[in-house]
């Protein structure tokens, strides 16, 4: 490379940088007070893409952009009000949830109002050409960009050191109950910072439409990229965040310019991956302050009662005798609803009773679906062979991936869970030869004598079923009473001989082992395996599924999974807007019942 | 007295049950959400195709159905849905697919199934020939077939110095395997200097342009679409990477790809697409016609994609006399049938329809984008000799 496109490609990475900061900015100060992880922010990014596109066509470009940031505020002031107020008390993480819901939505509401084609805006006036630097040119837009972001870094700062609600603010992230026990208004504070996040996520996207077509596929790109970036520099950290947006973006950039251009696709995790854990708070981050109070313990589980085990009977004696009189889809959907009901079923099990958060339990998922792939149809083992032998593969990485998560806490283990699935995504994604790249592995079936759709079902609740008991078996063994006391009061357990981070290891590799059952019966139901086994999507759907079913109780997941995926069956069979109407049953739900399905069931024992 | 209703609805039963024996029923899946812009169109081409089936009396004295679902665009719901398709709605054959790796999965549960599967838009080239199965046709030129019919204007214009961009799965993966393969055997002294392979949906337009610029090179073939295609054109077009350099973009003249464009329209780059307005032949006129008058829109190229997939399960059904899926295959197999692209048939050794594409140079005219110099390739004329499918296909 010449000196001049060295110099070239690092402006590129600094305007990238600059797009980055914008929306990552919104997302960490969000998180910081409200402790809301805004599944939406993408969402807003795009609505803010779409304002600014359909604004220019009418007041010119300048006027749309703040135009454009400013409904995306408004709008975020407004779900905050209507939907977040009311579900703070609830678990956390249930705000996930919410937002995710959220996301469904307004992806369809875009769709509904601006139509599937891709809107490309116009240039900005008056930056529209490129300076030259040397022998090479660089857009003049970049170059404001590249200004843009440290000014609103500056502005940020600004607001939050000089003025009297950045001082609000700054109390509120450090210590909430603190700060509503002397009296801030809490509410205002909370619309304001959410309304804040929302038009910094708005103005971030507006700006991005020079150069971007305004898709619908951009929400959850944005995402992810911001979750990277607010992380790595450190939740609540606003210089954090610029600085680790500046190191990804430079990262990315230089990935392209090397020729490396299909790392691109794995090159932020990997660099989350190692931030993390070299500095377990990311680069800027603190150590969080610890809630008080009752509201931070969870209440402890209860062996089930006579009357939910009556349940349990009378519904597994169903699920027996159901392929008597069902036809044969109905067999197929119940083999997938079992399938997520393992696997909501394991993810609960470090979510809940060991309180360790996780955002990639997919990769355990897709380890075993493509351990059962390679091993029956590369390794040529018997179909019977390679489902035993495939949930050892998920539990392997499990046991290696969780000796590094269990040394994090809360949201910075939840992303490094996600940064090692990603990386086990991009493995499955890229290396052809023994994965099929993204094509997946083709033509993966069960032996002949399970090939029937009953005889797979069966197949599928023994182990299902088998493997379900064994997990709720283990939450009230004394092996989960640790859990629980290691997840209640670490440093009690600890000084009662409880070796913490060892029980919370044995959890996380269960759980990546039950998982692997769960992604081995799914391979051989599908006769296919690809790559979204294990992306981002599944992981999440996992998570909608627990806390839909309710993270405090027992059977929760196993609801949370069937009501689930027999909505989005239903839905998107009967429904064209199937997104949408999935997410406002899924908001329906939060609000009515904000502790799950599993705790309206136990209520009304 | 009290006899009476049950009669009736005996009846009735009977007349329903008449009905369904009256109907043949086409199941057909895709990802509607996902890539909606091709797919919208696609839609309204199969509606207009299954009017105009039932308006002329349908199928072998039945009327045509069609149950349309959406697959969630993974390989996993994909699979549920057809399985749904086939054990529910008893349909007769299913139809659909767009992305790669959704395609293969369905054609291997339709081998598994042993039902006719018509994939309509995946591109793959496995679908009919590694991976290809006696169940499973495909009605879209390939990419390899769409890559080699720009093949000859690559040659001409002897340019050394190749890069390649290409969106970073199986669509962009083979388009450019198969061209540095078919040019460089037409151009044995060509050098492929630089090679771009972005993330789909999430290209980085500024940095893999300047990349780009920095291989100095003199010609570049491109398989970029939607989003990564506008801002590879925009960022390209500004920081001169065009100036000095012919452009090859597969797909880039569709319209869903083409039309967001507008006046940034690339001028003169080679592209394979559909120059909907220009094409005068009649059965293509008629197509136009009816198209319009329905939808009071003009046509995408989705929108003969899915006009023609109906029109093949009619045809293939009308041959057979039949449902039974061993007697679709042997009418599918040689089913020779007009389209708005003129004349097709289903090739016996690999079930790939010989559908061509339009080839031409893009223009920002009026200020928006069209083809201009374009041919129809016929692609009967862009495969691979017979004795090379065969061993692909490991018959």
């Amino acid at each position: 490379m010449e000196y001049t496109s060295v110099l070239i490609q690092f402006l590129n990475g600094l305007a990238s940088a600059s797009s980055l900061f914008l929306v990552a900015a919104g997302l960490s100060l969000i998180f910081g007070v409200t402790r809301v992880v805004n599944f939406a922010h993408g969402s807003l990014y795009m609505l803010g893409m779409y304002m600014a596109v359909w604004l220019s066509e009418r007041i010119g470009f300048w006027l749309a952009v703040p135009m454009a940031a400013a409904i995306v505020g408004l709008l975020g002031a407004v779900v905050e009000m209507v939907l977040l107020r009311k579900i703070y008390q609830a678990p956390e993480l249930l705000q996930l949830l919410a937002t995710f819901a959220l996301l469904l939505v307004i992806k369809d509401a875009a769709l509904w109002v601006w139509g599937a084609e891709d809107l490309l805006g116009p240039r900005a006036p008056g930056f529209a050409g490129t300076v030259q630097i040397a022998d090479g040119a660089l857009p003049q837009y970049d170059l404001l960009l590249i200004a843009l972001g440290p000014l609103v870094l500056v502005v940020l700062h600004f607001m939050l050191a000089k003025t009297r609600w950045g001082i609000l603010i700054r109390a509120a992230t450090q210590d909430r109950e603190m700060a509503g026990a002397l009296g801030v208004n809490q509410r205002w504070l909370f619309t304001g910072v959410f309304a804040l996040g929302a038009l910094l996520a708005g103005l971030g996207g507006a700006l991005q439409i020079p150069r971007e077509p305004a898709n619908l596929s951009i929400d959850l790109s944005v995402i992810s990229d911001a979750f990277v970036v607010v992380v790595v520099g450190g939740l609540g950290s606003i210089p954090g965040a610029f600085l680790a947006a500046l190191l990804i973006a430079q990262a990315k950039t230089f990935c392209i310019a090397l020729g490396y251009s299909k790392a691109t696709l794995v090159v932020e995790f990997m660099v989350m991956a190692a931030v993390l854990v070299i500095r377990p708070w990311g680069l800027l981050g603190r150590v969080p302050a610890n809630l008080r109070g009752p509201a931070a313990v969870p209440l402890p589980f209860h062996p089930p009662s006579p009357r939910m085990l009556r349940i349990f009977a009378v519904l597994s004696g169903a699920l027996v005798l159901l392929p008597l009189a069902s036809d044969a889809y109905a067999l197929v959907l119940l083999t997938d609803i079992l399938i997520f009901a393992l696997f909501a079923t394991s993810l609960h099990f470090i979510l809940g009773p060991a309180g360790l958060y996780s955002f990639g339990h997919a990769a355990y998922f897709g380890l075993g679906a493509y351990a059962a792939g390679i091993f029956s149809l590369q390794g040529k083992f018997p179909m019977e062979l390679a489902l035993a032998l495939a949930p050892l593969a998920a539990g392997l990485a499990a046991l290696v991936f969780g000796w590094f998560c269990v040394r994090l806490s809360g949201v910075y283990s939840a992303m490094l869970t996600l940064a090692f699935a990603q990386i086990a995504w991009s493995a499955a994604f890229q290396w052809d030869a023994l994965t099929g790249g993204s094509n997946g592995i083709v033509g993966v079936w069960p032996a002949p004598w399970l090939a029937s759709k009953t005889a797979y079902y069966y197949l599928t609740l023994l182990l299902c079923a088998g493997a379900i008991i064994f997990l709720w078996r283990a939450i009230f063994s004394p092996f989960g009473y640790a859990l629980r006391a290691a997840r209640d009061a670490p440093l009690r357990a600890e000084a009662s001989g409880i070796a913490v981070r060892s029980m919370q290891w044995a959890a996380f590799t269960i759980a990546g082992l039950t998982a692997g059952i769960a992604g081995a019966l799914y391979a051989f139901s599908k006769g296919s395996i690809s790559p979204e086994a294990m992306g981002v999507q599944r992981s999440v759907d996992g998570l909608v599924m627990v806390m839909l079913g309710g993270l405090q109780t027992l059977s929760g997941p196993l609801w949370g999974a069937a009501l689930f995926t027999w909505l989005q069956d239903a839905a998107a069979r009967n429904i064209d807007y199937w997104r949408a109407a999935t997410g406002a049953v899924i908001l329906a739900l939060v609000l009515l019942w904000p502790n799950g399905l599993g705790s309206f069931l136990q209520s009304k024992k | 007295m009290k006899r009476l209703p049950v009669g009736a609805l005996v009846l009735a039963l009977l007349f329903l049950s008449e009905v369904q024996a009256q109907t043949i029923r086409i199941g057909e899946l895709n990802s509607y959400k996902t890539f909606a812009a091709f797919l919208e169109p696609y839609k309204k081409g199969m509606e207009l195709a299954l009017e105009e089936i039932n308006r002329a009396g349908g199928v072998n004295g039945s009327k045509l159905e069609l149950v349309s679902r959406e697959d969630g665009g993974n390989p996993g719901d994909a699979v549920r849905v057809a399985e749904e398709l086939i054990s529910r709605e008893k349909v007769a054959l299913l139809t659909g697919t767009f992305a790669s790796h959704v395609g293969l999965a369905v054609a291997n549960l339709a081998a598994q199934r042993k039902i006719v599967f018509i994939a309509a838009e995946p591109l793959t080239d496995k679908i009919v020939w590694e991976n290809g199965n006696r169940y499973t046709f495909r009605l879209r030129a390939s990419t390899y077939m769409q890559t080699a019919m720009l093949i000859p204007e690559a040659v001409k214009l002897k340019k050394q110095r190749w890069v390649i961009v290409y969106p970073n799965y199986e669509y962009g993966q083979s388009a450019t395997a198969s061209f540095k393969k078919l040019l460089s055997k037409a151009q044995p002294d060509v050098q492929f200097v630089g090679e771009q392979a972005p993330p789909l949906g999430k290209i980085d337009a500024g940095a893999v342009v300047q990349a780009l610029i920095d291989a100095k090179p003199e010609a570049i073939f491109s398989s970029l679409f939607g989003a990564d295609l506008q801002k590879f054109v925009r960022e390209g077009k500004l920081r001169g990477l065009f100036k000095n350099t012919v452009v090859f973009n597969l797909l880039g003249g569709e319209p869903e790809y083409l039309d967001p464009l507008k006046d940034e329209t690339p001028e003169g780059w080679w592209v394979t697409g559909y120059p909907w307005s220009q094409i005068k032949t009649p059965a293509h006129q008629k197509f136009l016609d009816a198209y319009r008058k329905k939808w009071q829109d003009y046509p995408r190229l989705g929108s003969v994609v899915g006009y023609t997939t109906i029109y093949s399960a009619a045809n293939a059904l009308r041959k057979a006399r039949s449902t039974d899926p061993e007697k679709l295959i042997a009418a599918l197999k040689g089913l020779e049938m007009d389209t708005p692209f003129g004349p097709i048939v289903y090739r016996a050794v690999d079930h790939q329809s010989t559908m061509g594409a339009y080839v031409g140079q893009l223009s920002a005219k009026g200020g928006k984008g069209s083809m201009v110099n374009w041919r129809f390739a016929d692609g009967a004329n862009f495969l691979p000799p017979y004795e090379e499918v065969r061993v692909l296909r490991k018959e």
